[in-house]
């Protein structure tokens, strides 16, 4: 095979595996394992736990900085 | 340096020793900044030896802020986000250790033997070989620190941070020891193996790299761990967060080229890097809104909390400089932009807009918590250094612009009769005041790391005492 062939035929390997990897991150059955490795930054308990780990709305309308105690 | 913040499980001091040259070095590079960006005013101001003319403090000057700081801030950043998001110590204390010294080591070379004339005249990767060995030592093992530690990791996941970092680690040290590859001829003098238009493409494709993942994947780890946590909600998209980095690396490796436009290079490589180096802007765009809609819900936070505040400035240049960035690769573009001063305008958008105030936020997070408080000393010396830091940016890409398109026109403009509308020096008097704002604008940055150094120390002075709370300030 002449070197543009091989070229064309990395360049359409490449974008399959970008189009699977993106089917991949986006199917459904991966969403709880991503939710998990998302809280991973306030998974480690060695700071005093001021908030619960998903971001919800009452920890949002709070002001006062004084509580934020990570 | 106390002893008395000793975490249980994690090793916080190779990350307080980083952390603190971090601010030292970002201090001394800024400094030199301002001291050529006066030559350019006053000439004179080379003192008239060779050991402080422009040429040889450049380089210093673009090492230590690359480097020297970016490097130690890239350091402290990955020891502290690893050990936490893999909730396990590092992998070796007195490899860390080493890491730390070694890195220093090279810093001080640098410091040495740039001044002294002492060059390999590769862009960013001046250093003589003696210490690209030092330094591919100390990158060496970094590397083993940084994966060993994955490697031992208690969670079952790698938190997407971890993998800009090993991205940053692992290419670095291929671009390092792929561009710095000559034959030696004496201790302090090498010859680059390659040659020609080779040795233009090889270095080009460290120096962009040395952007893309230097610059680009290390801070994005840093943004992917400190943006969730002072916001306090996690990452928008982590789903978007791994498309955007194997979007990232792949295609950042092809867009070198477009640095050596209209070269001997061969057309069809440059049209290559010219293409790949639009498409760039999808995996840019994509990971800076992923940054930017983590505050999604949060925005009210930014009014009181001047380190947010850094975090998603930075994001905003990132956004700005990845868009301009593409569009000086069309080639059409870079006929007029090349060999200005826009150049070093969209260079210092991305320096200090993106890195150094993705850094800045970080490390008031950061510092803190390594030394055994919540809060910086003061909250409003964050917020003087944030309204310093993005005046001053913007002063510096401003007046870089305007000098840069100037230059640009002035160059190409020519006489119905083919010759040359000015001469060179012409352009240079004309660019003369935007010389001035820019200086204007590197002392605001100076001033601005100079509150944060007073910021750092009081911060780990008051911690070093009864570590009773603080008042808060905002």
């Amino acid at each position: 095979m002449e070197n543009g062939t091989v070229n064309g035929v990395i360049i359409i390997l490449l974008i399959i595996a970008f189009v699977g990897l993106t089917l991949w991150a986006y199917s459904k059955r991966r969403k709880p394992d991503f939710d998990e490795a998302a809280n991973l930054p306030f998974a480690d308990e060695d700071e005093q736990p001021n908030r619960d780990q998903k971001a919800s709305a009452e920890a949002d309308s709070r002001h006062d900085k004084g509580e934020r105690n990570t | 340096m106390s002893t008395a913040f000793e975490h249980p499980t994690y090793n916080y001091k190779v990350v307080r020793q980083f952390a603190i040259m971090t601010v030292v070095w970002g201090i001394v590079g800024m400094a030199l900044g301002v001291i050529i960006a006066s030559q350019l005013v006053w000439p004179e101001l080379n003192l008239g030896l060779p050991w402080t003319s422009f040429g040889r403090l450049r380089p210093l000057h673009t090492n230590a802020v690359i480097f020297a700081f970016g490097g130690s801030a890239l350091f402290a950043t990955s020891y502290y986000v690893v050990q936490r998001t893999c909730q396990v110590r590092l992998f070796s204390d007195k490899l860390a250790a080493f890491t730390f010294w070694g890195w220093q080591a090279v810093i001080l070379s640098a410091v040495v033997t740039l001044p002294l004339g002492y060059t390999s005249t590769k862009e960013y990767a001046e250093l003589e070989w003696p210490i690209d060995i030092l330094l591919a030592v100390v990158w060496i093992s970094y590397a083993i620190v940084f994966l060993g530690t994955i490697k031992l990791r208690k969670t079952s996941h790698i938190y997407v941070a971890n993998w800009f970092f090993a991205a940053f680690i692992i290419t670095v040290a291929v671009l390092h020891i792929v561009n710095s590859a000559s034959l030696p001829v004496t201790a302090t003098f090498s010859v680059s193996i390659y040659a020609g238009a080779i040795d233009a493409m090889v270095q080009w494709w460290y120096g962009h790299n040395a952007v893309g993942f230097f610059l680009t994947a290390g801070f994005l780890g840093m943004m992917y761990y400190f943006v969730p946590k002072q916001a306090e909600r996690p990452v928008y998209s982590y789903r978007l967060s791994i498309v955007h980095f194997w979007a990232l690396i792949m295609v950042y490796m092809w867009a070198g080229p477009h640095h050596l436009h209209y070269t001997a290079l061969p057309d069809w490589t440059q049209s290559l890097g010219m293409v790949l180096s639009i498409i760039l802007l999808a995996p840019s765009w994509g990971g800076m809104i992923n940054g930017m809609m983590t505050l999604s819900g949060a925005w009210h936070k930014l009014r009181t909390d001047p380190t947010l505040r850094f975090l998603v400035v930075a994001l905003s240049f990132y956004g700005m400089s990845t868009f301009e960035g593409p569009m000086m690769a069309v080639k059409t573009v870079n006929a007029l932009s090349h060999y200005t001063d826009w150049t070093i305008g969209h260079v210092h958008a991305g320096a200090l807009g993106w890195v150094a105030m993705i850094t800045i936020g970080s490390m008031y997070h950061l510092i803190p918590r390594l030394f055994g408080r919540t809060e910086m000393y003061s909250v409003g010396m964050i917020a003087t250094h944030f309204w310093l830091a993005t005046v001053g940016t913007v002063l510096y890409i401003a007046s870089m612009w305007v000098n840069g398109i100037l230059q640009g026109l002035m160059w190409r403009a020519v006489n119905p009769d083919g010759t040359l509308m000015y001469t060179f020096v012409e352009a240079v008097q004309a660019s003369g005041p935007g010389y001035i704002v820019r200086l204007i604008g590197g002392l605001c940055w100076v001033t601005g790391m100079l509150i944060m150094a007073a910021n750092v120390f009081m911060t780990i002075r008051r911690g070093e005492g009864a570590r009773q709370p603080l008042p808060q300030t905002a």
